[in-house]
């Protein structure tokens, strides 16, 4: 540690004293820098440039780091073509020799030549005449970093990109630009970074900026600036600081560093440590709710359709995943007819239309499942599941002759995209947020529908006795096509909101449909309540127990736990207690 | 509805011809004539057959559990993967230094490292172990999972869905390759069997006389279970599994025991398709095999046991016919023949077969036993 | 009452479905040997009464008592048939695809477990007793027909039939000459009260012409309590059962 330090301090000093010598160097440099395009070049870059076709390589490689130092867009342009070789020293027709970059390689009367391009701008030059000015080979020779060099380059690329992207109008981009000086072990971006953080307004980026400050600082000379750097970390609770704070506290015997030699130095990053692993805990708290919260919502919307069709119409629809499938390709067509036929501006909004067309092309084909096929199968709910279950395979074959066999791709619009920063180590995506909104939106829906309209009413009617509701007037044919195209359509929604977070291809529906059951027969038949408890049951506690058993094994445990729990109530949740004898 | 009683008359003669046949007749067919014989029955045939005849066991089960007690079972396919899966760990261990890696541990563990063979294993280097856990473990697993879900009197749909939900589990938990059980890619590469060579045409002969001998086994038993008084109390829980109960019938101990019967057959059928088959993979014992196995019976005609073998060898005749020459009309046709056997035909071939009959009888204007008791079924107001 | 004591006692019975309490704290017995008719109007709790005897349905509160025994309400409903409680259900409950015989021969009082219904054969006296109960309800003729093809009359006794091959000290019957002709219900009731002489019957009835000619004793059920008992001619003439039958129209 200490020796590390030691040589961290040598290199700040030395670019320090370099940067004064390379001053006047710059002045009297054999070979100036090509300046013939829009940017004129500052005079101190043209001189760090001129430097590079320096024959000592010490010079060379504090020039490399000055330039990276600059911060300048058009260097971080320079320096990645200087690395890949094409930085070179062209001999004039008047004898004068200059540093250019050149292009690519073309040929010209048998002869290889390069166009050459300005340094500063990568500008073309130009002949008198107007064209691109090529050169032969022959009158240009390469400046070339070497191995050691070409790495110290790479260094100050990064570095500078991080600088540039420390200025981008993204938020998240300026935050993980801050985080990556952070981990850079570079103490001369501090004074940058503190640069920023009094002018960014961004509360999570300015948590970044704090945090990569005090990481760097960590390694520090001062013990009582580590120790303050490290309170800051512990009172920032980002778990990033995690592996810094152990170097300081064990050190690490496969990178040679040392624990920390000062004791109130190892206390305040053993205090600190403490502090974040308390916090990372409840993050992972409420990280984990917001995951079992966001998959009792996608459970939920698959089983709803289902639990429609099952507790209305006692038929099981097996075909349910393919109806999902089915809205998620609707969802796929409708973005590639947004690509083709509207402007780039209203893609965003291709979702929005894509929700309703997944409701109805799932819904009419449940309309003419119903009316081809169930409407003969009333009353034996083992037949409509042999049945369903080949409509399904039919419908797979189908997507999979007319789409392909592989999945599609289905890109998600520029606001569902990203996410909110809730707190520190929790992250919400935009996307599941939508997802729970949706579920919501259709719970609601289905209940108002079901029991404020006067579909609704003769919905329920007809369940309850459909003798007597045909004795009323009430066209049952009608009112059965309806609920199952009802239930379809939800499936179809519920496809739409899937092709955000998974994959759309043709077996999309065979990965959802057990869990969807699951849910429906751990929820009892009959209410909507039963199959939202059970959403929820099954969803967070799948999340619960991932972490620990793993998504297989926890899938078998859940699948135990439900067998188990129908010993307690067989009938699910919220069973329909009824008066009557029913057989089967 | 549902075929009950099968017909009494002249079912001896032909049980015993298609007995004959299968028996004696195919095997002198592969035997005797030369390879350019139009009465030749190729080694590639004799296999597939036994691979039918093998799924034909596995059909009597589930025609047990379904057709006659009316139980859907969707999870038909893990008890025959298990049955499977035993053979295949024998024949694993029966491949010696002969394996890819030249170790005495199965070529996947040595891919993964696994430098001991696991405990589990070890009894399966033994044949009469093996030949009774293929039967055993399934039945094993059904008691465990049945009992559980009979107590709580989970049925209909309900048993349907969770039978679904525990094939996929166990899929899953065969793809891990933490198993030992070679993941995803199952077991393979079978060399020996009781010391004779796998892929000479004698064993495949005699492999195909053993899965013969055990479908007529199967089915005997089957057929004394069904005509004794468990067999009537079977139909009466398929008929109203209430009715029984406040007859003093506890139905959850015949179910349990005819779904126990049930995976036990299932794991001989598994047993039975591993030496002759070459293979066997997780992927054959998911929730679409399992489905899948459920259409063979219904093809066939449930409640009548003739019907169940008609269907295995049937479906699986037409799936190697159509997967080979049309691969993509394949599931165009299963998918097809799920809602045909069900609206259009519930009672399967055999109950064309039957209607067949009464119209042949109609035309001899010979009233059989058959028309009378419709005739007065038609006369119920 | 006879010195034997009471056949059943069921004693502050509440079984609520829903909040709706379809049995509020009844108590109610009947005595070995009796032939008792249950009315009241719909809703009353008459068959939800069967149901708790039977162990269909748990009460939430109360004890129900057969004969010597503790409290059967806890038992499961194969234990309770077992015990010698025989329950005929309002729509026909047979086994449609079993002949008339073999629905019998199902009923039958005898070892119901697994091992006995594999290997043991019926007994010759078990045959007679099969005989004798189908010349009593009237099937004599068609022991081999499949129980799907009989009329609903012939249904209804065919359970009957099946209740009284059970041997049941008691029989529970639901309704059982709804939807039967004139000459049906006749015959149905000689049937009853020819079970009556070696059993205790409760039976559920709202046709009163049936009512009278086979009751002595009636009990009227009104909103999940008893309301009153006695001779047909009592309860007919009593004031609140005239009131809640005619309040009602």
């Amino acid at each position: 540690m200490v020796e590390k330090k030691t040589v961290k301090c040598r290199k700040l000093i030395g670019v320090c004293v370099m940067v004064i010598v390379l001053l006047p160097m710059a002045s009297f440099a054999q070979i100036p820098v090509h300046s013939d395009s829009a940017f004129p070049v500052p005079p101190l870059i043209a001189s760090y440039i001129s430097a590079l076709a320096s024959d000592d390589r010490v010079i060379q490689k504090e020039a490399i780091i000055a330039l990276g130092m600059t911060g300048d867009a058009q260097i971080l342009s320079f320096l990645e073509e200087y690395r890949v070789g094409s930085l070179y020293i062209w001999t004039r027709p008047d004898g004068q020799q200059i540093l250019v970059l050149g292009g690519d390689e073309t040929t010209q009367d048998d002869e290889a030549v390069v166009p050459l391009v300005s340094p500063y701008g990568l500008a073309n030059m130009l002949q008198v005449d107007g064209g691109i000015l090529y050169v032969s080979l022959d009158a240009v020779e390469e400046v070339r970093p070497d191995r050691r060099l070409r790495r110290v380059v790479k260094k100050q690329i990064d570095s500078l990109r991080n600088q540039i992207n420390l200025m981008d109008s993204r938020a998240n981009v300026r935050r993980s630009a801050a985080m990556d000086i952070g981990f850079s072990d570079d103490p001369a971006a501090i004074p940058l970074l503190e640069k920023y953080l009094l002018l960014e307004r961004d509360k999570w980026v300015r948590v970044a900026l704090d945090t990569a400050i005090n990481l760097l600082k960590i390694t520090d000379n001062d013990p009582t600036v580590r120790v303050t750097a490290i309170i800051r970390l512990g009172e920032l609770r980002g778990e990033e600081a995690v592996p810094a704070l152990m170097l300081v506290i064990d050190g690490s015997e496969d990178e040679g560093i040392e624990p920390d030699f000062d004791e109130t130095v190892r206390a305040a990053a053993v205090t600190a440590l403490k502090s974040i692993e308390g916090w990372a805990f409840y993050a992972r708290t409420v990280q984990t709710i917001f995951r079992g919260l966001s998959l009792s919502s996608i459970l939920l919307l698959m089983a709803l359709g289902l639990a429609i069709v099952f507790g209305l119409m006692g038929v099981i629809n097996m075909a349910h995943g393919e109806l999902m499938m089915l809205g998620a390709y609707a969802t796929f067509v409708v973005q590639h007819i947004f690509l083709a036929y509207f402007p780039q501006s209203a893609f965003d909004y291709y979702f929005l239309v894509a929700l309703p067309v997944a409701f109805l092309v799932a819904g009419a084909f449940g309309l003419a499942i119903e009316r081809g096929v169930i409407r003969f199968l009333y009353g034996r709910p083992l037949e409509t599941l042999l049945v369903t279950w080949g409509i399904g395979l039919i419908l797979q074959q189908a997507v999979r002759q007319v789409f392909g066999a592989a999945n599609v791709d289905v890109s998600s619009p520029s606001w569902l995209s990203g996410g909110a920063q809730v707190m520190v180590g929790v992250f919400i995506p935009y996307n599941r947020l939508f997802i729970i909104g949706l579920t919501i939106f259709c719970v609601i829906a289905t209940y108002l529908f079901l029991f404020r309209t006067n579909t609704g009413l003769k919905i329920r009617a007809v369940t309850q006795n459909r003798e007597m509701s045909a004795c009323l007037g009430i066209r049952t044919g009608h009112i059965d096509a309806l609920t199952f195209a009802f239930g379809a359509g939800v499936a179809g929604l519920a496809g739409a909101a899937l092709s955000q977070v998974g994959n759309v291809g043709p077996d999309l529906g065979q990965n959802y449909i057990v869990d969807s059951f699951m849910v429906v027969v751990t929820g009892g038949v009959g209410k909507l309540s039963g199959t939202i408890a059970a959403a929820l049951g099954i969803g967070s506690l799948n999340k619960f127990l991932e972490p620990m058993l793993g998504a297989v094994y926890g899938k078998v445990f859940i699948l135990g736990l439900v067998i188990l729990f129908l010993q307690w109530r067989p009938s699910g949740f919220f069973p329909a207690k009824g008066r009557g004898l029913e057989t089967k | 509805m549902l075929v009950s009683q099968e017909s009494k008359r002249g079912e001896w003669p032909i049980f015993s011809i298609v007995a004959f046949c299968l028996l004696i007749v195919v095997p002198l067919l592969n035997l005797v004539p030369g390879e350019e014989s139009f009465f030749h029955f190729s080694d590639f045939h004799i296999n597939l057959l036994g691979k039918y005849l093998a799924f034909a066991i596995l059909a009597l089960g589930i025609d047990l559990i379904w057709g006659y007690t009316g139980i859907l079972s969707l999870g038909h396919g893990v008890f025959f993967g298990l049955g499977a899966y035993c053979m295949g760990m024998h024949l694993m261990l029966q491949i010696g230094d002969r394996s890819v890696y030249g170790s005495a541990l199965p070529d996947f563990m040595v891919w993964n490292r696994v430098t001991e063979l696991p405990l589990f294993w070890k009894p399966f280097s033994s044949f009469l172990f093996t030949s009774g856990a293929v039967i055993f473990v399934p039945m094993l697993v059904a008691a465990i999972f049945g009992f559980f879900a009979f107590r709580s009197r989970i049925r209909g749909v309900y048993f349907a869905i969770i039978t679904q939900a525990f094939a996929l589990s166990i899929w899953l938990l065969f793809n891990r390759n933490e198993l030992n059980l070679g993941g995803t890619n199952g077991l393979t590469d079978f060399k020996i069997l009781l010391g004779f060579e796998l892929s000479d045409p004698d064993t495949v002969r005699g492999l195909y006389i053993v899965t013969v001998i055990a479908l007529i086994g199967a089915y005997l038993f089957c057929r004394w279970l069904v005509r004794s008084r468990l067999g009537k109390v079977l139909v009466a829980i398929r008929d109203h599994e209430n009715r029984l109960r406040y007859s003093g019938y506890s139905p959850a101990a015949f179910k349990l025991l005819v779904f126990v019967i049930s995976a036990g057959l299932a794991g001989l059928a598994g047993a039975l398709y591993v030496p002759q088959v070459g293979i066997i993979t997780p992927s054959q014992m998911g929730v679409l095999p399992s489905i899948e196995m459920v259409l063979w019976v219904a093809v066939g005609g449930r409640g009548a046991l003739y019907g169940a073998v008609i269907g295995a060898v049937g479906v699986n005749w037409a799936r190697s016919y159509l997967t080979t020459n049309f691969p993509d009309i394949w599931l165009y046709f299963l998918g097809g023949l799920f809602v045909a056997v069900v609206v259009l035909f519930p009672n399967g071939i055999v109950g064309l077969i039957e209607q067949a009959q009464r119209w042949v009888g109609r035309i001899f204007k010979s009233r059989s036993t058959d028309e009378l008791a419709e005739s007065k079924e038609r006369s119920v107001p | 009452m006879t010195d034997r004591g009471s056949i059943i006692y069921v004693e502050n019975l509440t079984v609520s479905f829903d909040g709706f309490k379809a049995l509020d704290a009844l108590s109610f017995f009947m005595d070995y040997g009796e032939l008792r008719l249950v009315i009241g109007p719909n809703g009353a709790g008459k068959t939800t009464l069967l149901d708790v005897i039977c162990g269909k349905v748990k009460p939430d509160n109360g004890r129900v008592i057969f004969g010597r025994d503790a409290d059967i309400s806890t038992y499961r409903e194969h234990e309770i048939a077992q015990l010698g409680v025989g329950r005929k259900f309002q729509t026909p409950s047979i086994y449609l695809h079993h002949t008339v015989r073999e629905n019998l021969e199902l009923s039958l009082d005898q070892d119901k477990s697994v091992w006995a219904m594999l290997f043991r054969q019926l007994s010759s006296t078990e045959r007679d007793r099969l005989d004798e109960i189908l010349a009593m309800i009237g099937l004599a003729e068609k022991p081999h027909q499949i129980a799907a093809s009989l009329s609903h009359g012939e249904k209804q006794w065919l359970e009957i039939g099946m209740v009284m091959a059970q041997d049941a000290q008691l029989l529970l019957i639901d309704e059982p000459v709804a939807g039967m002709t004139d000459y049906e219900t006749e015959q149905t009731g000689l049937l009853l009260q020819a079970i009556a002489k070696e059993r205790s019957v409760l039976v559920i009835e709202h046709d009163m012409q049936f009512v009278r000619q086979i009751a002595n004793k009636v009990s009227v059920l009104h909103e999940g309590r008893l309301l009153c008992e006695g001779s047909v001619d009592e309860v007919q003439n009593n004031e609140q059962v005239m009131e809640i039958y005619l309040g009602r129209g």
